[in-house]
């Protein structure tokens, strides 16, 4: 269960980060994001400008991401918002990191689905492979987060690492997912057993036709 | 007024729902989710002349169709549709939120929608937006929802490019604007006003109400804030009439509905059945029934982690809808049916869900900022068996002291699992303190 993170020291930060700016892309990026909101409602645009820079973060530190303070102010320049207003948003909100992780952000579900289909067996991959819950491992690679409900239930237990959902977990395919990972290779994402996304494993008890074809039920309407 | 000839009527249809009388049909994305393969499944089919039914006689349609909201509370959709404004007196737009914020233990149906039927909710975002004269439909998808944000975003631009959405949506005369809104991890984003709050790029705590959303939401404009089932379902209710969907289902809880089971079943999975369908058949037609079978079921959360379990015995042939849960003291909540056999640590699940409740409280009222932690470190005393008899009253008070002292509704809905547990698990939580007394080292009295 998540513990209070450490946030790295401010004058190291400052150094590191003090003049970040957005890649040519992403400022792109930002200004289609702002053009979502109406005029004068640029603030609603904070929690994906976050993200955006996050994943800019992510990119130059080739890891998963963070959010160190000079690029929230960046962000509150941008949107005319005190850094205050910024720092509230990124910390209320569990997917900003406020402090660096590993190249792969393991998050494990344990909210009470994923426990009873056997998230317990999840954890123990993770600490048999040496992962530390709110910690990253020596040589960088996975930092392991326990989190709430993902919203994948009828697939539990699941695991979201990065941008990619692994389902239908068991002590063994966990252990192989966190294997490929650390040998750079990129593990099957989605269902781990012989199921079509949220379909009953073994093929679905309704719409059948659907499997091999796109199939156009109006013609049955009475 | 009784008319003697009339034939008895017929009992409610509950199930099993065939194929052709299913709406959302490439649930299990067998199919592509794309606009080209979505129009050959009958989305999008001449959906001008659905907007030329007119904006009250759409909702005159959703409120002949009794539906009621797809998201929990149950409220019906075309009466909330309803209290939006016919005409804007000062120049307010109006705007229509959905709500993609699925972050309730047990629900994954809207997940399901957006990737790979997003045709079905943009284009009842178009139909809902219009018939209450929005200006816009902001759809609010949950942060960790990543690769279904990033199909529904697709799918928006191509809705775009088809010219379904935008200026003169459909070629109606309308102008509609969709757009799409990220979260960032935070269950109670899921609540409209925190919703709104989080949309307008502020924490997500909750307003107090009044004024309701339908005043004064998002940017203070009025706004409608609907579940992604509710708004997808509209279309093919106003293709194939309100009769249509009032067949299914028995009086007060009509029309079709995606159950999500998760727990301790043989093959859990998401399914579209008729309301009201019976526990037994729900689990057996589609799930390949209990684990370990029937005699092995312990106890079911019906409606995803807020609503009270119901035991074994009460549950099995119960109708899965929202006045036959009601009944048992539950809900029908969002139909996440969590089941639970024999071999659950059942005060461990319920524990885990107050480790939930606590961490997703948004620290805004006092009753829940402090009653959920409070809570839940009680129940892991009460998992160990690390407490006295008396606390366990003490702790159903607590649960009451929280319950409806809060502006929204999370203080409600971390007491609720608490309150069922102790009410259909009490022998099990004495058992657990007494073996602990027994184990305990006797202190011998000094010489």
């Amino acid at each position: 269960m998540a513990d209070a993170v450490h946030i790295p020291d401010e004058a190291e930060t400052r150094a590191r980060w003090g003049a970040f700016e957005w890649t040519a892309e992403n400022a792109e990026q930002a200004k289609t994001v702002i053009a979502r909101y109406p005029a004068g409602r640029q603030q609603s645009a904070v929690m994906p400008l976050l993200d955006l820079a996050q994943r800019q973060v992510a990119a130059e530190t080739q890891t998963n991401g963070w959010l160190p303070v000079p690029v929230m102010e960046y962000i509150g320049r941008q949107l005319d918002m005190p850094y205050m207003r910024v720092y509230e948003v990124a910390t209320f909100y569990t997917m900003y990191n406020l402090a660096p992780v590993g190249r792969y952000h393991v998050q494990v579900c344990g909210t009470t689905p994923c426990m009873l289909r056997g998230s317990d067996d999840v954890f123990s991959a993770c600490k048999n492979k040496g992962l530390v819950k709110g910690g990253t491992t020596p040589d960088g690679l996975f930092t392991l987060t326990e989190v709430e409900c993902l919203g994948a239930c009828a697939n539990a237990p699941m695991v979201q690492i990065n941008d990619d959902n692994y389902e239908d977990l068991t002590y063994d395919s966990m252990s192989a997912i966190l294997e490929t990972l650390a040998s750079g290779g990129q593990p099957k994402i989605g269902p781990q057993i012989d199921r079509q996304t949220s379909a009953p494993e073994g093929g679905p008890t309704t719409l059948k036709e659907m499997v091999t074809d796109n199939h156009d039920y109006r013609g049955d309407w009475a | 007024m009784a008319d003697d000839t009339a034939p008895p009527a017929p009992p409610p249809f509950v199930g099993p729902l065939s194929d052709k009388d299913r709406i959302f049909t490439n649930v299990h994305g067998f199919q592509d989710w794309g606009i080209d393969a979505a129009i050959k499944r009958g989305d999008w089919d001449n959906t001008k002349k659905l907007m030329e039914i007119g904006q009250d006689a759409i909702i005159d349609i959703i409120k002949a169709s009794n539906l009621r909201g797809r998201g929990g509370a149950g409220f019906p959709t075309g009466m909330k549709w309803s209290f939006m404004p016919k005409e804007s007196k000062d120049g307010r737009p109006s705007f229509l939120v959905i709500n993609a914020d699925e972050s309730e233990p047990g629900s994954c149906k809207d997940r399901e929608i957006i990737r790979h039927d997003p045709h079905k909710l943009i284009e009842g975002a178009l139909i809902a937006g219009f018939a209450m004269r929005a200006r816009a439909a902001y759809i609010y998808i949950r942060g960790e929802f990543i690769y279904e944000a990033k199909v529904l975003f697709a799918a928006v631009e191509q809705a775009y490019a088809k010219g379904f959405i935008g200026k003169n949506a459909c070629g109606s005369g309308y102008d509609f604007d969709v757009f799409v809104h990220r979260g960032a991890g935070a269950y109670i984003c899921g609540e409209e006003t925190a919703q709104i709050e989080s949309i307008e790029g502020k924490k997500g705590q909750p307003r107090l109400k009044p004024p309701f959303p339908a005043g004064a939401g998002l940017y203070g404009c009025p706004t409608t804030v609907n579940n992604v089932e509710s708004i997808a379902v509209s279309p093919t209710i106003l293709r194939r009439g309100a009769a249509w969907f009032n067949s299914f289902g028995r009086e007060g809880n009509r029309g079709t509905k995606l159950f999500q089971i998760s727990g301790h079943v043989n093959k859990p999975c998401v399914v579209e059945e008729s309301m009201s369908i019976p526990f037994r058949e729900l689990i057996d037609r589609h799930c390949g029934g209990i684990r370990g079978g029937w005699d092995n079921l312990l106890a079911v959360i019906p409606g995803g982690s807020s609503v009270p379990l119901v035991p074994a015995r009460e549950i099995m042939d119960a109708p899965m809808d929202f006045d036959g849960l009601k009944a048992l003291g539950s809900g029908l909540g969002t139909a996440a049916v969590i089941v639970m056999d024999k071999s659950t640590d059942i005060v461990r699940a319920i524990s885990r869900l107050s480790y939930f409740y606590k961490h997703e409280s948004c620290g805004q009222c006092t009753p829940c900022r402090e009653g959920t932690g409070w809570m839940w470190r009680v129940m892991e005393r009460l998992r160990t068996g690390d407490a006295d008899l008396s606390e366990i009253d003490m702790l159903h008070q607590v649960t009451k002291q929280v319950e409806g002292h809060t502006i929204c509704a999370l203080g409600d809905a971390a007491a609720w699992p608490i309150q069922g547990l102790i009410k259909h698990f009490r022998p099990e939580i004495e058992r657990r303190i007494n073996e602990n007394k027994d184990s305990a080292p006797v202190m011998e009295a000094a010489e």
